[in-house]
């Protein structure tokens, strides 16, 4: 059955019932959230029939005077995405029907584009020729600034928003660019005409589409050096938004850079996938490093998305650095590592976006500085937080460890490439890898620690309230499928050989076994892992329990070093927590501290001492503010032509048409 | 020898590291105790220390969260769990299906997860500082630890750690070369790091300034601290098997005949031995690195593991 059509039809009819219901926040939220979950059911449903191999799931518009129309279809590539964005977009929306309730001033609003996000979104992997993809692509660009600058009272939201819709729409020409190259070698705006064509141009031309197609969806996807927008855009929105925004939105991109270099170039030469490769690396350590600086708690999970982004693009490039040197088995475990890790991502981001939500409606505040002893106020957020914590940290059995690992394996095959810079290549990669994993880590004790650990540090943390049940069903589905997404390697690497398949027809998709992940060069059975730590935790705890009988515990107060009680003052934050690293990778923070002291009369005690530190972004101080700059002198020298006055302007016309005649006649002679 | 006895001798390598590893912890004090003209407690202690400990009330901080009750036996279940990955007597190891070096360096960085954060957890600012600091120490030696165990897995062309080791075991003189020596100093750093050993780190200080991972668990007693107490024995003791079995290429038993096996637990008794006494010499004789010179530390074993690396490459593939 074709449920496409159904599902665009159902979201498409919330947007417009949020519109007219805009009197009554609880009916447009009602309506808006009941539309997104029906329609993200049926997308889930049209993807998984697509995957299961029913090929029927369209939807066709016919175009005004002949012009190009509207042509959606799913194939098992596209999908793979679109079930993804319906997977996340069912949390999200679950988890909405308590959130949303507290924006309800602008429900009307964040209703209709919210389905107008979700039924863009599922509809740019669904587009079959380029007007529809483009349309689509513009339609989730814009949908989504209107939710970033949902609170646009204040300044912070209006200034992301900006960022993001300026970079996105820089982002979206270069992807115009590059379609239109291909449009005038395949004459034809449909993508079944793109692919046929795009083998064919010369090698040039494959490389321009190529790299306009990297700029622009790499853009959206966050790489470094064109993350700049996505720490401030993402946290700005309402946090189910941003759960969708970095969970799913940036995995277009990743679906537009394959979708370019595989399926209409047809893979390209070894620099492409290293260039992939050599950004995935930067993007990984620079988002870690930036994350680790943050003590804001949704730009701290921004910056990882921008991490993660980078190790999926490690993954790809490592593929397509394979497929350069014609090792289709190495090739295609890679693809399948960065898109496993896709899917992992999505998962677990959207769930540290809710937890990070449930945490912000609690205590009021984005700043870990005033948060603290949450755990004990909320504790199933907390066991939620600290499953995505772990997942993203890449911990056994979560499903961040098996992506990683896979992603390790084939990086670490590229030992056997023929070329001496392929090697160098993928081993730095790796090594980047293992800093990426182990600062994560770090990052992720501090995000944990600081939040739920230890003393709360304000007065809104001590009365924090558990989330309600809506929030925790959302949040516990997605930290259940972060442990099934773990421990079931075998049938999810199975759907991902499943969606590469339209991509490389060539090569040979293999069965994987069920369970255990084999890699190319060693084995890792996660649930076999899951079981033993189990068994062995409970053997020590019956062993110690059998020797030393149960236990007993006094409870007594934390040493404060002869103080007399422990305060919250006296914790370690989440600024001090990250010191030593600010200090290990000073030559890329040059952080800068000031310290100022009040005076008192007596030397010995000291009054007030006030300390704040800050880092220099590197990216933006040194790339992107030297060319506004300079954008900005230019349009001060021009600014002379334009003096407003109407004789001056009747003069530019009159001396314009003297010049064009002037030409017309001289190319008559 | 059937199958049923080669399982069951696989079974029990992790079990000898279990019991082994106090003592390497007794031994390695009572030689550095011998080193710096001092008596030493027996090289039993840290067995009774244990049992000790275990017995005792525990006194939890009224601020902790079940992290910090649960954190003790996650440590030591992921840590005992490392061990069944490794091969120790024999080349074959019980659990090497399942996991593989990469995954061991998961695995390991599982306990130290949740060390950091029940350091964080008591709200005191020591326990803070250290798990401040390991977390940074230990994100620096990742990429070393990483480089180090391909740079032993190229050998045999598997991550498996049982296959490395086996493929060291059957080479002979002809595995010898610079790789070889490289990633064992490598390794040795690393391992160093860890483990908490000097210049690192200096397990016997309580001074506040110069703990690292003592401070991350120093609001724990009773049967937690024995717990955690125990993991990081084993740790070291892990750390020296893969020195052992990894980079010393001599006496390991690919079958459970006796005599192979007997001649398998003599070399690989001699290899730790050797190996403790290396680690005693080298803690005695070197002074404690200011903290933010470990990162070099870490980075000089960076170096020399990607040059063993490069160095097996050559070797192998040719410019």
């Amino acid at each position: 059955m074709n449920l496409l059509p159904a599902s665009a039809a159902c979201l498409a009819l919330g947007t417009l019932a949020c519109l007219l219901l805009r009197r009554s926040p609880v009916a447009a939220r009602s309506a808006s959230l009941g539309a997104a979950l029906l329609g993200s059911g049926l997308m889930l449903a049209a993807s998984a029939a697509c995957l299961a191999g029913d090929a029927g799931q369209a939807m066709v518009l016919p175009g005004p005077l002949g012009a190009a129309g509207f042509s959606f279809r799913l194939d098992p590539f596209s999908a793979l995405f679109c079930g993804l964005v319906s997977c996340i977009a069912l949390a999200a929306s679950v988890y909405g029907l308590s959130y949303a309730s507290g924006y309800d001033e602008k429900a009307a609003a964040l209703g209709a584009f919210y389905d107008l996000f979700l039924l863009a979104m599922a509809l740019v992997p669904a587009a079959d020729n380029a007007f529809s993809f483009l349309f689509a692509w513009e339609a989730m660009t814009l949908s989504s600034f209107f939710l970033v600058t949902l609170d646009h009272e204040k300044a912070s939201s209006r200034r992301a928003g900006y960022l993001y819709f300026v970079m996105s729409q820089a982002g979206t020409a270069l992807i115009f660019a590059s379609f239109l190259i291909l449009w005038r070698a395949a004459g034809s705006l449909e993508f079944a005409a793109f692919r046929l064509a795009g083998p064919a141009l010369p090698a040039g031309a494959k490389s321009a589409v190529f790299l306009l197609a990297l700029a622009g969806f790499g853009l959206k996807a966050g790489t470094v050096p064109l993350h700049i927008w996505l720490p401030y855009a993402h946290p700005a929105a309402p946090s189910h938004v941003s759960a969708l925004m970095s969970g799913v939105m940036i995995k277009t991109g990743i679906y537009g850079i394959l979708l370019t270099a595989l399926g209409f170039l047809g893979g390209g030469p070894a620099w492409w996938g290293g260039l992939v490769l050599g950004l995935g690396a930067v993007s990984s350590v620079l988002g870690v490093l930036y994350a680790l600086m943050e003590h804001d708690l949704k730009r701290l999970l921004a910056f990882h998305s921008v991490e993660n982004i980078g190790i999926i693009l490690m993954g790809l490039g490592a593929g397509m650095l394979f497929s350069s040197f014609e090792l289709p088995e190495l090739a295609l475990a890679a693809y399948a590592a960065g898109l496993y890790h896709t899917v992992n991502h999505a998962v677990f981001k959207s769930l540290l976006f809710l937890g990070a939500g449930s945490v912000l409606k609690a205590v009021g505040t984005r700043d870990m500085e005033k948060m603290g002893g949450l755990i004990k106020n909320m504790p199933a957020t907390a066991l939620c937080f600290l499953v995505g914590s772990m997942a993203i940290s890449a911990l056994p059995p979560l499903n961040g460890f098996m992506s990683e690992w896979l992603t390790f394996q084939s990086l670490l095959s590229g030992f056997g490439l023929e070329s001496a810079a392929g090697r160098l290549g993928t081993l730095t990669a790796a090594a980047c890898l293992a800093l990426t994993g182990g600062l994560a880590a770090a990052c992720f004790v501090k995000a944990f620690g600081v939040t739920f650990l230890a003393l709360p540090r304000s007065e809104e943390a001590l009365k924090a309230v558990e989330s309600p049940a809506f929030e925790l069903w959302a949040m516990a589905g997605l930290a259940g499928s972060c442990l099934l997404l773990g421990i079931m390697p075998g049938p999810v690497l199975r759907l991902m050989h499943a969606g590469l398949a339209p991509l490389l027809p060539a090569y040979p998709l293999a069965e994987t076994p069920d369970l255990a992940a084999v890699g190319i060069l060693g084995t890792v059975h996660p649930a076999v892992l899951l079981g033993m730590l189990a068994g062995l935790a409970a053997a020590a705890w019956l062993a110690v329990r059998l020797y030393a009988g149960p236990a007993r515990v006094r409870r007594a107060p934390t040493w404060a070093c002869g103080m007399p009680g422990l305060t919250p003052r006296m914790e370690y934050t989440s600024t001090a927590f990250s010191k030593p690293i600010r200090l290990m990778f000073a030559f890329l923070y040059k952080p800068s501290r000031e310290i100022r002291r009040e005076r008192m009369d007596q030397p010995y005690f000291p009054g007030a001492i006030h300390y704040s530190t800050e880092i220099t972004y590197v990216i933006r101080e040194r790339l992107y503010r030297p060319s506004v700059r300079t954008m900005l002198r230019g349009a001060h020298l021009v600014r002379g032509l334009q003096a407003g006055s109407v004789n001056l302007y009747l003069g530019y016309l009159c001396a314009t048409v003297t010049l064009l005649l002037i030409f017309l006649i001289g190319r008559a002679r | 020898m059937n199958g049923c006895a080669m399982t069951a001798a696989c079974w029990f390598q992790p079990l000898l590291l279990l019991l082994l590893a106090p003592l390497i912890q007794g031994c390695a004090r009572k030689l550095k105790a011998c080193l710096q003209n001092r008596t030493g407690a027996s090289v039993l202690q840290p067995y009774w220390d244990l049992l000790k400990n275990l017995r005792k009330e525990e006194v939890l901080s009224e601020t902790a969260s079940p992290v910090m009750r649960a954190a003790p036996y996650a440590a030591f279940s992921a840590t005992f769990l490392a061990c069944f990955l490794v091969p120790v007597l024999f080349t074959a190891s019980p659990l090497g299906f399942a996991g593989d070096m990469i995954a061991l360096v998961y695995l390991l960085a599982l306990p130290r997860f949740f060390m950091a954060l029940a350091g964080l957890d008591a709200g005191s600012a020591f326990g803070g500082m250290g798990s401040s600091r390991e977390m940074m120490i230990s994100s620096a030696a990742e990429p070393a630890l990483v480089m180090v165990l391909f740079s032993a897995a190229v050998r045999a062309g598997s991550t498996g750690a049982s296959e490395t080791a086996a493929a060291l075991a059957a080479g002979g003189p002809s595995v010898l070369g610079p790789g070889l020596a490289l990633g064992f100093i490598a390794l040795f750093l690393v391992a160093l790091a860890e483990c908490g050993r000097l210049p690192v780190d200096n397990p016997a200080t309580h001074l506040e300034l110069t703990m690292v991972h003592e401070a991350m668990i120093l609001e724990h007693s009773g049967r937690s601290l024995a717990l955690l107490e125990l993991a990081s024995s084993l740790k070291l003791t892990l750390f020296l098997t893969l020195l052992a079995n990894l980079f010393i290429p001599w006496g390991m038993a690919g079958g459970t005949e006796p005599g192979a096996a007997a001649l398998s637990a003599v070399a690989f008794l001699l290899k730790l031995g050797a190996l403790v006494v290396t680690l005693s010499v080298v803690e005695t004789s070197t002074a404690k690195l200011r903290l933010f010179r470990v990162p070099d530390f870490l980075g000089i074993a960076f170096v020399l593991a990607l040059l063993g690396l490069l160095s097996e490459g050559i070797l192998r593939l040719g410019l």
